[in-house]
């Protein structure tokens, strides 16, 4: 009688000790490992000279100026990221929202640069970009506009970046919009015809609240992609030129070898950072979002 | 408050019509009853006063004034949807006060308006809350007042109530009908449940394939469909239909004019059969006859039959109805009526 009780206790531990090996040794031990990285001063080739320094890591970083440097690059990369990609997907959103087989083959199009790898894509654009032979300084001459330096000016590195980053990234988003807009029942714009609502208004009072769900899983998705951004900075610029396109991932990436507890430490304020950040969506945008 | 005119009102869908050159004249003040089995075009007929889907050539006319070219916010049309139709992300008070916002009424009224409608219909405790949290009846209340709120010379309401369980179907009737009597707009209702229109209608509009079959008072349509369509679409069961056997006219009776008996009557049509099905409703019984000429529903008030059995089935001559080849009813005062009658006597006990 004892034993069954007791085989009753432990089968559902048992049951997800599985899945909990997998979640320890993939997700909780990596975390766990990098918090410890972070308090050494850690040698990779003699692990025997390794020291435990506490903190100093994080007060090293914090009285970095490169540190500064690649976490405003980032802050600006994510919000020209974020605002360009919602504003643009919605808007196209919208215009595709009507079955059409014009509008279905647009989509198809848009999503395309989501297909592909973002390192070919990087590369392409790299080559556009060049500054005197490239595609787009062609096109802005022949529209007789003032070329760009694109990549190559620390003004514009950024922008640039930001731009192919949107270009590849609003397909996909366009995709959650457009299934979102179309899962709105028509009778509810019908009411609000009946109800005499100008199409303005429809659109802020019926449109986004109910698409809100979707707008915020995009926004929180969104922000902490792109506060990891590493492959377009990598291929594109190397974090150059004078590190004006240096974000935080490459940042780290680029101490991986030299010192790898403070890149470790830097991981970890990465972590904190999204974490705060989401927190404060969450906070702030929860009474806005409107799930059924 | 408004009459509705339908000119010669045609309207297709991908090239193909669905009604067509349709005249139809709604009456001020009544409670009009639009029925049919669906795609009919009784639903198409609503939203086109609506303006929500127009017509493809004729006029629609509201209150004597063609409509075609104004929105459906400026029609002073209000509607109920089949789902309601409710904001999911405003709360009650929001979506009751949102055409009223939209119309530019100032917010003292407004308040007024929404807590005294809200008031008529119970859902004054709830006007804060999300419409999701509502039941299914809450959810039609808050469509109504949406629409009642606005003051509208049209009620337009596309099967409201078949959403409901039946309980709260037979309620909500009893309150459209007060509701009615109350406002004394007019009132267009679709519906394809016929004893929704019955009870409720003062006039019905029977549809079909876009054409209108009968336009009548409920007790009218009951008592002298106008074709075979109407008397079989019209009451529970229908009106049973039979061949005469003579230039391709058919007769007909309601199951409750006939009766059942073991014994031949001396009413005009007389039939022997042989009850083939019993269904016990309690306050009447409905056999099922079977005869050489077919099969018959009867309803009895009494329960003196069982299966099997050999009966007599008895119509006097008064609840008798003929229908010509082409459908349509032979009204009494028509000469043929006559020879009807006496063809069908000369086939007594058939």
């Amino acid at each position: 009688m004892d034993k069954k009780r007791l085989g009753e206790l432990f089968r559902p531990y048992l049951m997800i000790a599985p899945a909990m090996a997998g979640i320890c040794l993939f997700v909780l031990y990596p975390i766990i490992f990098l918090g410890y990285l972070s308090l050494y001063d850690y040698n990779l080739m003699n692990k025997a000279k390794s020291k435990f320094i506490g903190f100093e890591n994080f007060a090293e970083i914090f009285s970095r100026g490169d540190f500064y440097k690649s976490l405003s690059n980032t802050v600006i990369y994510t919000a020209g990221v974020v605002v360009l990609t919602l504003l643009l997907s919605l808007v196209i959103a919208v215009w595709l929202s009507k079955k059409s087989k014009f509008n279905v083959f647009v989509q198809a199009g848009i999503f395309t640069p989501h297909v592909v790898s973002i390192v070919s894509i990087a590369l392409v654009w790299l080559w556009m970009m060049e500054p005197n032979l490239g595609f787009l300084n062609y096109v802005l001459k022949a529209l007789g506009l003032p070329p760009s330096q694109w990549l190559q000016s620390s003004e514009s590195a950024l922008m640039s970046v930001i731009l192919v980053s949107v270009w590849q990234g609003i397909g996909y988003y366009v995709l959650i919009i457009v299934a979102a807009l179309q899962s709105i029942s028509p009778s509810i714009y019908e009411a609000a015809a009946l109800d005499n609502a100008s199409k303005l208004k429809v659109f802020w009072k019926i449109t986004l609240p109910m698409i809100s769900p979707q707008l915020f899983f995009i926004l929180v998705i969104m922000t902490i992609g792109s506060f990891k951004v590493f492959d377009t900075v990598k291929v594109m610029t190397g974090g150059g030129p004078n590190n004006a396109t240096n974000t935080l991932v490459y940042y780290i990436f680029e101490n991986r070898t030299t010192n790898i507890g403070y890149a470790s430490a830097t991981g970890v304020v990465l972590m904190m950072i999204i974490a705060l950040l989401t927190f404060v969506y969450f906070r702030l945008l929860s009474r806005r979002v409107h799930y059924q | 408050m408004a009459s509705i005119e339908f000119v010669r009102v045609t309207k297709s869908f991908d090239k193909q019509e669905v009604i067509k050159d349709l005249d139809l004249k709604i009456e001020d003040g009544k409670f009009t009853v639009l029925v049919g089995p669906s795609g009919c075009g009784k639903t198409t007929l609503l939203r086109m006063i609506a303006g929500l889907d127009p017509q493809t050539s004729g006029s629609v006319l509201i209150n004597g004034k063609d409509v075609s070219r104004i929105a459906p916010g400026q029609r002073g049309v209000a509607m109920v949807f089949q789902n309601y139709a409710i904001y999911p992300t405003m709360s009650v008070r929001e979506n009751i006060e949102f055409g009223l916002k939209n119309n530019k009424v100032g917010k003292a009224e407004r308040t007024e308006l929404v807590e005294s409608i809200s008031r008529a219909v119970g859902l004054y405790d709830y006007l804060d809350r999300k419409p999701s949290t509502l039941s299914g009846g809450q959810r039609q209340r808050v469509a109504l007042a949406r629409a009642m709120v606005k003051k509208p010379s049209v009620f337009l309401m596309d099967e409201p109530l078949s959403n409901l369980d039946a309980k709260l179907r037979v309620q909500m009737r009893i309150e459209l009908i007060e509701l009615h009597k109350k406002l004394g707009t007019t009132f267009v209702y679709v519906t394809h449940d016929q004893v929704e229109a019955m009870s409720m209608a003062d006039t019905i509009v029977l549809m079909n394939k876009g054409v209108i079959q009968q336009e009548a008072p409920p007790d009218r349509m009951y008592r002298q469909p106008s074709n075979c369509f109407t008397a079989q679409f019209i009451g529970v069961p229908p009106m049973n239909i039979a061949e005469l056997g003579a230039n391709g006219v058919k007769y007909g009776f309601r199951p409750e004019s006939a009766n059942l008996s073991a014994e031949p009557g001396d009413e005009l049509f007389s039939l022997r059969g042989r009850i083939a099905t019993r269904e016990m409703l309690g306050s009447e019984t409905i056999y099922q006859v079977r005869s050489g000429s077919g099969a018959f529903m009867i309803k009895c008030r009494e329960d003196l039959f069982a299966v099997d059995q050999e009966a007599y089935v008895g119509v006097p001559a008064d609840k008798l109805n003929f229908f010509g080849p082409d459908e349509r009813r032979i009204e009494a005062r028509d000469s043929s009526y006559r020879d009807y009658l006496e063809a069908l006597r000369g086939q007594r006990h058939g």
